[in-house]
């Protein structure tokens, strides 16, 4: 089946196509059947050699399709590399993305942009494939900057609107600032290592350099190859442009900006992780970045009020968490957490999805309340995820989560208490968006009351595969402290090279059952006091911005970090190119070349005489005075 | 044989399209560069199959001062040549949807301007080549003089009198060369063959890249640019913006490279620096320009600004970013030009802020626009990206904070050039453009073959990669070689 696996990125291409060309043509049937049956198949080719894979010596193998780019000593072939990783990834990159494909078709109905929607969706599922399935670092760039494209189209769906226009924009421009740092990482790859493919990377690093001291080269090329995953996977400073990517259709969020697409900072790290390794004072600043993003999102999130928005904080602060897991070594957690990441936020944003659409199209919480009566089955599945982030066991997000915090308390527990913090706030806001939404008594208008209904099969259908996964996903890295074998971890432990991590946690049983006693019981605190405030007390935040108490108001605002930017960078960038054009350009540049020029002018004046306009006199001319002159020239030079 | 032919055979057409009438003159020419461009495919097979004797041809043409007319293709040339072949019908193309009077003329006056293009990338004789250079300015001024927009003669003698400025001193290092050879001969390779004493370098250096850097342009040589680009009629500036300016970088890598290694190498820095400044001062000012064309000009200035640095990196992979780039940058840019263009005519103006919402009343145009774009913001799989990634890693091998610099570029082009695709494409639709139709048959004619470029070598760049290797390595081992005999 291995053989096989171009097929993979190549029949989404091949719907992609079909879809662009056929997209005034196509019904909403056609177009739906050609973008879920393309994804699909890739589905079932990923899961069959997923199925062998496992079976086998878990050993990678090298596709390749054909030599892409060759100049004097650059060879970069087009070939993918397929391991337990890259495996793993495309199982969630088909199988999620089918799921929001089957979801969409329900979703996006009636839509003017039906087969638009489909041909972009699908040709993110192709570049998503070549990120992860690229053996070399240049093809995993194609599908970087590819998914950052799809992003930007996706985002900026409904182009009349020029909000969502400007997010589109934001999101593709903040990707291309951290794309720099990656395109000098790969520069600098290449000048170190002489080639992009990651094998020969990977073996060729330790020899080249001495593993026992820091080299600042590798840290150098790890620290640029992380600003390209702060762009892509929303960490600060780079984090701004992904709350405002909620413009985009609802599944689009559930899939790109958060299960897919963002975590590919995340995966690229995951896949040099030979060379992250050697780089500590790099983990260190992830660290660092990881965390201070996961508890900065989570902060705004307690007071957002859009419904997608509080899911896109809770994002960034998550995948703030997957670095944190990262700069820890612990890149399998990191990984699983990514995993189970994907079930339960796609999850929650195709709940809100539904919500959205029962609600004819409000976001805002403070119109929302009571709908757990009308729409059960997303009530049901959203809570599940809820409970999932949240980390309650059994729940996904219990198993990844605790294995985070577990780490950080290794290396310090100090970093374990500001994980917890994290998750704290986590749970408060996840809570009070479920008790907001779904409890106590509807505040919306009453057409939109009476319009409130359960989405159809092609919606509920994947809430509810998504719920299973996100009840029974963490059961595959159970730890051995609860009796498991931490699946992930050994099947992973091909890619990752867990001996030459600089971590070793071995925490004793006692206290990993204090860390989980402690994350759980904090939890149920949180939920508690969300429950008091919305559930019992039944708050609504205020409509009206100038009530909210000073830190409320910073919240809400999100630091006026945008503002800053504005100011710092945006402005200064516009009045220099305005002034770069009115003085430099006209006034002196300019200046100097006319003054040159008029006094060429005199000499031209008086050769317009001959230019009769004639080309073959013209010519002629030329021809002539040019045979003379070198005639001339060349009889005083001999003599 | 077939480089004579590419020459000739347009110099005729070109020639009998001013006495016929406009209509039978723009058939002839259209049919004259189609099948120009089936002969420069012709070469490209005989190229592969090594039938060189097919490709190069030398007659004695004023032999008293040993002048031969000898031309002839090897790999660079050859996708120069194609460039021109393939952007030539394109033009020609986008001008006969369009009434321009004297419109013989016109078509006569492009084909002329083919033949002096191609001349000047096939010649193998200094006179030759000279001749052809000072050929291809003559239908590019009229052109512009004739069918340019306000301000058309002010803006094009600014611009004769520049080229003209540097053609002169290109002649006086040529006629260097030419006094140096001990038998008084103008074949290029009699001039390679010459020992020169660093001195001399240093002076035909001078010469040949002022020539060279004012037809690019590079900065602080630009400012005849932006106001030749929007005053020449569009199909003017697509030959200019297209074909012309790769006559300078052309020039560079056949004369410069090989014939001054010394002035090369340790001169070679600041012209890295002029260029890295080019790039980042062209974006700064595009960022911000009301006028779409005249945006697009600045931009090309930070394009060819990425390209002569990598010229002076004195590395293959920077050489061969060029040597693509070359051809992907005279795609991509016309293919805007193209597009500017389309917009025009239909609405009116280029000013980003009249416009917008063309999408909803040209969806197609929308997204030819967008693959447009996309490839001169070197996305990966369009050609954009193979050239600028190649010069970037490429320039980073010979300096690293340079390339760093240069680099901005990815961050800049996806600004200015996004901000022009939603200021005129996207947002609310407006009532007073919904007269605007999508494009035509006639247009798709030259959008998709422009498409099938952009992802064609995007996708599989080594065909056009491997074509330019070989002569790439010799001018590289060339300029190394002559270096350390210092």
């Amino acid at each position: 089946m291995i053989n096989f696996i171009w097929l993979v990125p190549l029949l989404p291409l091949i719907g992609f196509l079909l879809l662009s060309f056929g997209s005034r043509k196509f019904s909403e049937g056609v177009s739906s059947l050609i973008g879920c049956g393309s994804i699909l198949g890739s589905f079932i080719i990923t899961a069959v050699t997923f199925v062998s894979f496992l079976s086998g010596d878990h050993a990678a193998v090298k596709v390749d399709c054909f030599d892409w780019i060759s100049a004097g000593v650059i060879n970069i072939s087009f070939s993918f590399l397929i391991d337990s990783l890259s495996l793993m990834m495309m199982m969630i990159i088909t199988g999620i993305g089918f799921l929001i494909h089957l979801y969409s078709s329900s979703y996006m109905h009636g839509d003017e942009g039906f087969t638009r929607y489909f041909s972009y969706l699908n040709l993110f599922i192709v570049s998503m494939l070549l990120l992860v399935m690229g053996s070399n670092y240049v093809v995993m760039f194609a599908g970087w900057e590819g998914v950052g494209l799809c992003s930007y189209l996706l985002i900026g769906f409904w182009f009349k609107n020029d909000p969502y226009n400007d997010a589109a924009k934001k999101a593709f421009i903040m990707n291309r600032i951290g794309d720099l740092g990656f395109l000098m990482g790969l520069a600098l790859i290449f000048k170190t290592f002489g080639t992009f493919d990651y094998a020969e990377i990977f073996a060729a690093a330790p020899n080249l350099i001495n593993p026992s001291t820091e080299s600042i080269v590798i840290i150098a090329i790890t620290l640029l190859l992380f600003i390209g995953a702060t762009g892509k996977s929303a960490q600060i400073p780079l984090y701004t442009w992904l709350p405002d990517a909620m413009a985009g259709p609802t599944p689009v969020s559930a899939l790109i900006h958060a299960a897919t697409m963002v975590t590919a900072g995340i995966y690229m790290i995951i896949r040099s992780n030979v060379l992250y390794t050697m780089a500590p004072t790099t983990l260190a600043v992830i660290t660092g970045i990881g965390i201070a993003t996961a508890i900065f999102a989570a902060t705004i999130g307690l007071v957002q009020n859009d419904i997608k928005k509080v899911l896109a904080y809770s994002t960034v602060s998550q995948l703030g968490y997957m670095f944190f897991a990262l700069g820890l070594g612990a890149y399998n957690t990191a990984f699983f957490h990514v995993m189970t990441h994907a079930f339960f936020k796609a999850l929650m944003f195709l709940g809100a999805g539904s919500v959205i659409h029962a609600m004819s199209g409000e976001q805002d919480m403070r119109f929302m309340g009571g709908l757990r009566k009308k729409l059960p089955i997303t009530f049901i599945t959203f809570l599940i995820g809820t409970l999932a982030i949240a980390g309650i066991p059994p729940f996904a997000g219990f198993f990844s989560k605790d294995e985070i915090l577990a780490a950080a308390y290794a290396q310090s527990p100090i970093l374990w208490g500001l994980g917890l913090i994290g998750a704290m706030f986590t749970t408060f806001y996840m809570f009070r968006l479920v008790f907001l939404t779904f409890f106590g008594d509807f505040r919306g208008t009453s057409d939109q009351a009476h319009h409130l209904h359960e989405s159809p099969w092609k919606m509920t259908v994947p809430l509810m595969i998504l719920a299973a996964l996100s009840t029974f996903g963490g059961f595959l890295g159970v730890p051995e402290v609860l009796g498991g074998s931490n699946w992930i971890k050994s099947f992973l432990g091909s890619v990752i090279n867990y001996e030459h991590g600089h971590v070793a946690h071995h925490l004793d049983h006692a206290t990993e059952y204090t860390l989980m006693a402690a994350s759980v019981g904090v939890a149920l605190v949180m939920i508690v006091i969300a429950w008091v405030m919305y559930g019992v007390k039944k708050q609504v935040p205020s409509r009206n911005e100038a009530e909210f108490s000073a830190p409320t108001k910073l919240l809400y605002n999100k630091y006026f970090i945008d503002e800053l930017y504005d100011i710092l960078f945006v402005k200064p960038l516009y009045f220099l190119s305005k002034l770069t054009h009115s003085i430099i350009e006209n006034k002196i540049i300019d200046g100097i070349v006319n003054a040159i020029g008029w006094l060429v002018g005199f000499g031209g004046q008086a050769l317009r005489v001959l230019q009769n306009g004639s080309v073959s006199f013209y010519l002629f001319l030329m021809v002539m005075g040019t045979t003379l002159l070198l005639t001339l020239v060349t009889y005083f030079i001999k003599n | 044989m077939i480089a004579a032919l590419l020459i000739l055979f347009p110099l005729v057409t070109g020639l009998i399209c001013f006495a016929l009438p406009g209509k039978r003159a723009s058939r002839l020419a259209l049919e004259s560069s189609i099948l120009t461009f089936l002969v420069s495919l012709y070469a490209f097979y005989a190229f592969i199959n090594g039938q060189n004797e097919l490709l190069e041809v030398s007659y004695p043409w004023i032999p008293s001062i040993g002048i031969n007319f000898h031309v002839g293709i090897d790999g660079i040339s050859l996708l120069l040549v194609f460039l021109t072949a393939f952007l030539t019908p394109l033009i020609l193309l986008s001008s006969q949807s369009k009434a321009y009077s004297q419109s013989s003329n016109f078509n006569a006056l492009v084909i002329l301007m083919q033949a002096a293009l191609i001349g000047v990338f096939t010649a193998k004789d200094a006179f030759v080549f000279y001749v052809f250079w000072e050929l291809a300015l003559i239908p590019i001024y009229f052109i512009s003089l004739i069918w340019g927009g306000e301000n058309r003669k002010p803006v094009t003698f600014k611009f004769f009198i520049y080229t003209t400025v540097g053609s002169l001193l290109m002649l006086a290092s040529i006629l260097i060369l030419y006094s140096l050879t001990p038998t008084g001969s103008f074949e290029i390779a009699a001039f390679y063959a010459l020992p020169l004493p660093p001195i001399y370098q240093y002076i035909i250096f001078t010469g040949f890249f002022l020539a060279f850097a004012i037809k690019m342009p590079i900065f602080p040589l630009h400012t005849w640019q932006p106001d030749t680009y929007v005053t020449a009629p569009t199909e003017g500036t697509m030959l200019l913006s297209g074909i012309m300016l790769k006559m300078g970088i052309y020039g560079v890598i056949r004369w410069i490279l090989p014939l001054t290694p010394i002035p090369v190498v340790e001169w070679g820095w600041i012209i890295i620096l002029l260029a890295v400044i080019g790039i980042v001062y062209a974006s700064i000012i595009a960022l911000k320009q009301p006028n779409f064309k005249r945006m697009v000009a600045y931009v090309s200035i930070a394009h060819v600004g990425l390209m002569a640095a990598g010229l002076f990196a004195g590395n293959e992979v920077a050489l061969q970013g060029v040597v693509i780039q070359m051809l992907a940058h005279g795609i991509n840019v016309v293919g805007m030009f193209y597009i500017v263009d389309l917009i025009t005519r239909r609405t009116g103006t280029d000013v980003m802020d009249q416009l917008g919402g063309l999408r909803n009343q040209a969806p197609l145009l929308a997204t030819f626009f967008l693959i447009i774009l996309m490839a001169n913001i070197a996305l990966p799989l369009t050609n954009g990206f193979i050239g600028e990634y190649l010069l970037i890693i490429g320039l980073f091998q010979h300096d690293v904070w340079m390339a760093a610099v240069a680099a901005l570029t990815i961050i800049f082009g996806a600004a200015y050039m996004l901000n022009g695709y939603q200021k005129i494409m996207l947002g609310a639709k407006k009532e007073l453009y919904n007269h605007v139709t999508d494009v035509t048959t006639k247009e798709l004619l030259v959008l998709v073959p422009i498409t099938i470029m952009i992802i064609g070598m995007g996708v599989y760049p080594k065909f056009f990669l491997d074509i330019s290797a070989g002569p790439v390595k010799e001018i590289v081992n060339a300029l190394h070689q002559g270096y350390s005999m210092k």
